[in-house]
């Protein structure tokens, strides 16, 4: 970062965190001059801009490149429904929906997310009006702490629409026959959502019940 | 995580180019490896070179009746593929075996060919690693190895390849397309794209700085009958202790290969032709050389079990 004047930087950050379209417009220059010079190594923080549509909102954000989506989601945007767990991919807290599909958001840059479209546990349904999933989780109490339960929630409603789309799974017996909803492919392809409470048999309640699949 | 600049690019040969150029630069796709291991400060790029936009997310038939599946495939999309699930199956199998559904949904097929390993004393950067820091020792060789190598081991590393999908590649003989930063081609056979240890774990495979791959290719399908097996402490989303990925046709003979005994996906093609004289002979040849320590010794027999099981299904 050495051809990049200190105070200058400084100056960017304060007017993005206080402005306007007319300053980030700026930023974004500011971006894309750097982009073209690139120093090998940098020590100093790397500020990179990016629009973020969450929700079916578009959100302008100057961002650390090392923030990671799940960190733009929760300390930018306050959307603090997507829970951090492991922040190693490991645990399925951080599930959310990019272009339909689940992904866990500790493993994605928010820079990397520009131009996709991010839905969360707060743009599934409301507490007036809640997805058919999150009400099935309340009438199977597929919780104890809660703690993981949005990511179970945004995965699992995501999963649906894998064995929909004919997605196969390790447990499909037939890779070229069509796959069948059942409790066996439920259970493998929730397999990255952890439950510490070990509510498990009731979340495959609520999923089975929603997938419309008799037991 | 350690700062770092970032930037997007449009075309494969300009990825080369920047990344043979700037030092300490690393592509990144899915990120689900890279960016786990730059929160650990295992690997600390200085700079991104994001290549999501380059357009290599298509899966194709080429001319001579195979498939060419580009560099950014998600392994979902790979492993959902129809002419993947009818004509190689053993690699739709080995995919579904691996990571969970997100990660699925976001690795890619270049990714996790080149992902690193998932030996615990590489990740402690608190430890001696020869993988990670060459020189400082090797922290698995005393300590928990029960998940660690047992063929082409050295006394530096006998750290594991994690992934499941090359093994099935290895058994397909694949083919590994690049682009180097001077604009020229090239096709590696998966055979020759991870190396063993050595004197030099930190060296995984053959491409050079800024070499990016572009595609892998399969050669036309050989029929017969796919399985791919995976020996797990769980039931789903755990790496393999040790897994066999297996093409049998009906007179017995076949291919298979190895995941979760080596720094590579191991296949012996000697060994293959024991095959009709049962998982013990194969086992034997496949394992001539092994070196095991006293925590993973247990491989070694659970080796010739799992290929037993495989060729008893095979034959059902």
């Amino acid at each position: 970062m050495a051809e990049f004047d200190p105070n200058r930087r400084k100056f960017i950050r304060n007017t993005a965190a206080s402005s306007g379209a007319i300053a980030v417009a700026k930023i974004a220059t500011e971006a894309e001059a750097r982009s073209v010079i690139q120093p090998s190594q940098t020590t100093e923080p790397s500020k990179v801009n990016v629009l973020l549509k969450v929700n079916g909102s578009e959100h302008q954000l100057l961002v650390d490149s090392r923030t990671t989506l799940l960190d733009a989601l929760r300390e930018r945007l306050h959307l603090t429904g997507t829970k951090k767990g492991c922040d190693q991919g490991q645990c399925g807290a951080c599930t959310v929906i990019v272009d339909g599909r689940r992904i866990a958001s500790c493993l994605t840059l928010a820079v990397m997310q520009e131009g996709h479209d991010i839905t969360t546990i707060e743009g599934l349904g409301t507490p007036n009006n809640l997805h058919p999933m999150q009400a099935a989780f309340i009438k199977h109490d597929g919780y104890q702490c809660g703690f993981c339960t949005p990511g179970q929630i945004c995965s699992a409603v995501a999963m649906l629409d894998e064995i929909k789309a004919g997605i196969p799974s390790h447990v499909t017996e037939d890779l070229t026959h069509p796959i069948e909803m059942s409790t066996i492919e439920f259970r493998e392809r929730m397999s990255g959502n952890l439950c510490r409470c070990g509510a498990y048999s009731n979340i495959q309640e609520a999923i089975t019940e929603v997938a419309g699949v008799s037991r | 995580m350690k700062a770092f600049t970032y930037e997007r690019v449009n075309l494969p040969v300009d990825a080369a180019v920047k990344a043979a150029r700037i030092s300490n630069s690393k592509f990144i796709a899915g990120g689900t490896n890279l960016l786990d291991l730059m929160k650990l400060q295992v690997e600390t790029p200085g700079h991104l070179i994001d290549i999501n936009d380059l357009g290599l997310d298509k899966i194709e038939p080429t001319t001579d009746g195979g498939l060419r599946i580009g560099a950014l495939v998600r392994n979902t999309d790979l492993a959902a593929h129809d002419i993947v699930r009818r004509k190689y199956g053993v690699l739709s199998r080995a995919l579904l075996a691996g990571a969970s559904g997100q990660l699925r949904n976001q690795a890619t097929t270049a990714g996790n060919l080149l992902q690193r390993t998932r030996c615990p004393y590489f990740y402690d950067t608190n430890l001696p690693c020869n993988k990670r820091e060459p020189g400082t020792g090797c922290a698995a060789l005393g300590g928990y190895s029960r998940n660690h190598a047992i063929v082409g081991v050295s006394d530096q590393c006998i750290a594991t390849h994690p992934s499941d999908m090359a093994v099935a590649m290895r058994v397909l003989d694949a083919t590994i397309e690049t682009v180097r930063s001077n604009g020229s081609t090239r096709s590696i056979p998966i055979a020759e794209l991870h190396r063993l240890p050595g004197n030099t774990p930190q060296i995984e495979h053959t491409l050079e700085k800024g070499e990016l791959i572009t595609a892998v290719t399969l050669p036309p399908p050989v029929g017969g009958i796919h399985i791919y097996r995976k020996v797990r402490d769980r039931a789903s989303y755990a790496f393999a202790l040790v897994s066999v990925a297996a093409i049998i046709q009906r007179d017995g003979s076949g291919r298979v290969a190895l995941g979760g005994v080596a720094h590579k996906p191991w296949r012996v093609e000697e060994a293959e032709r024991a095959l009709p004289k049962g998982a013990k002979a194969v086992s034997a040849k496949l394992l001539a050389n092994a070196r095991t320590t006293h925590d993973n010794a247990f491989k070694v027999s659970l080796v010739e079990r799992t290929l037993a099981s495989v060729i008893n299904e095979a034959k059902a």
